[in-house]
């Protein structure tokens, strides 16, 4: 109880998922690092929006390919961050074709670090 | 009374044996008059054996070259690209397999082994006439003709393979067939032929101009290779990302066992270069397992000491240089000079791929000139210090005594005749090459388009995927 009323700063944190093409990683990682992000969790997904997939072809039989491999970036950030996190990932990641991906922001409500079990954002 | 009757049997059987092995032997003893009709039949025999031997050898020493490239050279090479272009990059290598035998069949051969000028074969063994299940004397007094040609051809596919280390990852599929097409005929065949050709400017077994020693190929293989793969590094650029993006390699495993059987298929390499099964295949045999060994050791002491761990890349890669440094020197170098060679290439080649390489920020992607073209050098000069007409009596003196061999023998020329042959390899490297790329580029282009290079040559190139994606169910 005590903890939940220390840790008062609820609901000021924001998680930022970026899925993006997979030849962007380098850049987006570059860029979050130099805005000072601290850290991310990368994940390899596959999946698609509007961008079409392709064909693959094995002794003559087709293989359509729609899911594509995509990175997803996964951070959750304390707010004042957010955009200044979006214009990176944008800035760094935009082609203008389809298939760059999106942003998808959503609200945390706690944040807790494992090791000493500080809460809030300065679990971050 | 049954041992009485066994012993009867026995005596008679005993007595049937000898007297059939007389019967089989008396006759000839009888017409003792064509001894000498019996003694060239024997002789003949005897020629029989000894061809059957030697081919046995070499038939298996084309085979473990074949190897070498596919699937040595090409799990080498595969496990060192990125996932996205693995495919791509081993079928490049096996694409030398199927390319260069076909035109090694059709005029190939002919080009660099025909007896032609000083530079290059004539076309006396178009479409393989004249390849007959004879021997060749000038080449190989015990084989088969045809199977001689099918050994060099082996090196003939390797060679070229050995390049698209430095282009991987950024080539079109078309522009690499096109480009290595005339390189066979351009580089490969002249040089081949110089080297060891009858009549050949360089050819130190059939009296060349400028005798250079060169055992199994290290001008002809690897200073040509490495070299042409550094002109094809500089010309076509690097890889979009290249330095900045890491692109460590995707399978450390799949390059170890491509190291793996590379280390094995060069005793056919090596050893099968004396072209025979005797004493001088063993030698070559022996110099090449030391070299390979002790290139390891050298390039993993350097790595071990600079970066404080000695790596798997480190090992296998070390060995690769050591038996690229050794292989003119295989056959023409004892064991202790083997250890030599091998642990200086080993060092040498380390230098190269982590110094120099970063020094000058060219993307020879995966360090086909640090390797072969820098090995390929040093091994063939070394050739020039350490040979010894203990080991291979190349030069002989008019009433067949051995004259010395290298430098250390007291024949300092021969590191002179060593340095015209690398230096005629590094500028038909370099100008052939430049040609070439100048050529291919004019009419089909060479690189494929930035979007394809980040998709990946697998599947902008060939339509498919090394690691196919698929839910397990």
């Amino acid at each position: 109880m005590l903890r939940m009323i220390v840790s008062g700063e609820k609901g000021d944190m924001t998680k930022i998922e970026a899925i993006i093409q997979t030849s962007k990683l380098e850049p987006v990682k570059n860029a979050l690092h130099e805005i000072g992000v601290e850290g991310m969790t990368v994940i390899e997904v596959r999946g698609h929006g509007r961008q079409k997939g392709h064909t693959e072809v094995y002794r003559g039989r087709e293989y359509t390919v729609d899911l594509i491999p995509k990175i997803k970036v996964e951070m959750v950030v304390a707010d004042n961050m957010v955009e200044k996190i979006e214009r990176a990932i944008i800035g760094a990641a935009q082609t203008g074709k389809i298939g760059d991906g999106k942003i998808f922001l959503s609200r945390i409500d706690e944040a807790i670090r494992i090791r000493n079990d500080e809460r809030g954002d300065n679990a971050l | 009374m049954q041992y009485r009757l066994c012993r009867g049997v026995l005596f008679i059987v005993v007595l049937a044996f000898t007297s059939n092995l007389f019967a089989l032997v008396a006759p000839e003893i009888g017409s003792g008059a064509d001894v000498s009709a019996r003694l060239a039949k024997l002789e003949q025999q005897t020629a029989d054996a000894k061809s059957s031997a030697d081919n046995a050898w070499m038939l298996t020493s084309a085979a473990l070259v074949l190897m070498m490239t596919g699937p040595g050279l090409a799990l080498f090479y595969g496990g060192l690209v990125r996932k996205k272009n693995v495919l791509s990059t081993m079928m490049q290598s096996f694409a030398m397999m199927a390319l260069i035998s076909v035109l090694w069949a059709i005029c190939g051969y002919s080009l660099a082994f025909g007896p032609g000028s000083s530079f290059i074969g004539n076309l006396q063994h178009l479409f393989l006439r004249g390849v007959t299940l004879q021997p060749e004397p000038d080449y190989s007094a015990t084989i088969p003709h045809q199977t001689f040609m099918i050994y060099q051809l082996m090196f003939a596919i390797i060679t070229p393979a050995l390049i698209t280390g430095a282009f991987a990852e950024r080539m079109k599929f078309s522009a690499m067939a096109l480009f290595m097409v005339l390189w066979a005929f351009l580089v490969y065949d002249p040089m081949a032929h110089m080297v060891w050709g009858k009549g050949g400017l360089l050819n130190a077994a059939l009296g060349g101009r400028f005798p250079t020693l060169d055992f199994a190929g290290g001008t002809v293989v690897h200073v040509t290779s490495g070299v042409s793969a550094l002109v094809c590094a500089l010309y076509l650029g690097k890889r979009v990302g290249y330095p900045n993006e890491a692109m460590p390699p995707h399978s450390v495993v799949l390059s170890f066992v491509g190291a793996c059987m590379l280390w094995v298929g060069w005793f056919g390499f090596n050893a099968g270069s004396a072209l025979s099964a005797g004493t001088l295949a063993t030698s070559a045999f022996v110099a090449t397992h030391l070299g390979s060994a002790a290139a390891a050791i050298g390039w993993v002491a350097v790595e071990w000491l600079r970066n404080g761990k000695p790596s798997t890349l480190g090992a296998i890669s070390g060995s690769v240089a050591g038996l690229v440094a050794i292989t003119p020197a295989a056959g023409f170098v004892g064991p202790m000079s083997a250890l030599v060679i091998g642990f200086v290439a080993g060092v040498v080649c380390y230098l190269m791929v982590a110094k120099v390489k970063a020094k000058f920020g060219y993307d020879d992607s995966l360090d086909a000139f640090g390797v072969h073209g820098a090995g390929g050098t040093l091994g063939a000069m070394l050739t020039g210090v350490f040979a010894s007409s203990v080991i291979n009596p190349i030069f002989k003196d008019a009433n067949g005594n051995a004259l010395p061999s290298g430098m250390i023998q007291g024949n300092f020329h021969q590191v002179l005749n060593q340095l015209v042959g690398v230096a005629i390899a590094w500028t038909l490297a370099i100008v052939g090459t430049f040609i070439i790329l100048k050529i291919v580029d004019a009419t089909i282009g060479l690189r494929v388009t930035t979007e394809h290079e980040i998709q990946g040559l697998d599947l902008s190139q060939h339509g498919e995927e090394g690691y196919y994606w698929e839910v397990s169910t």
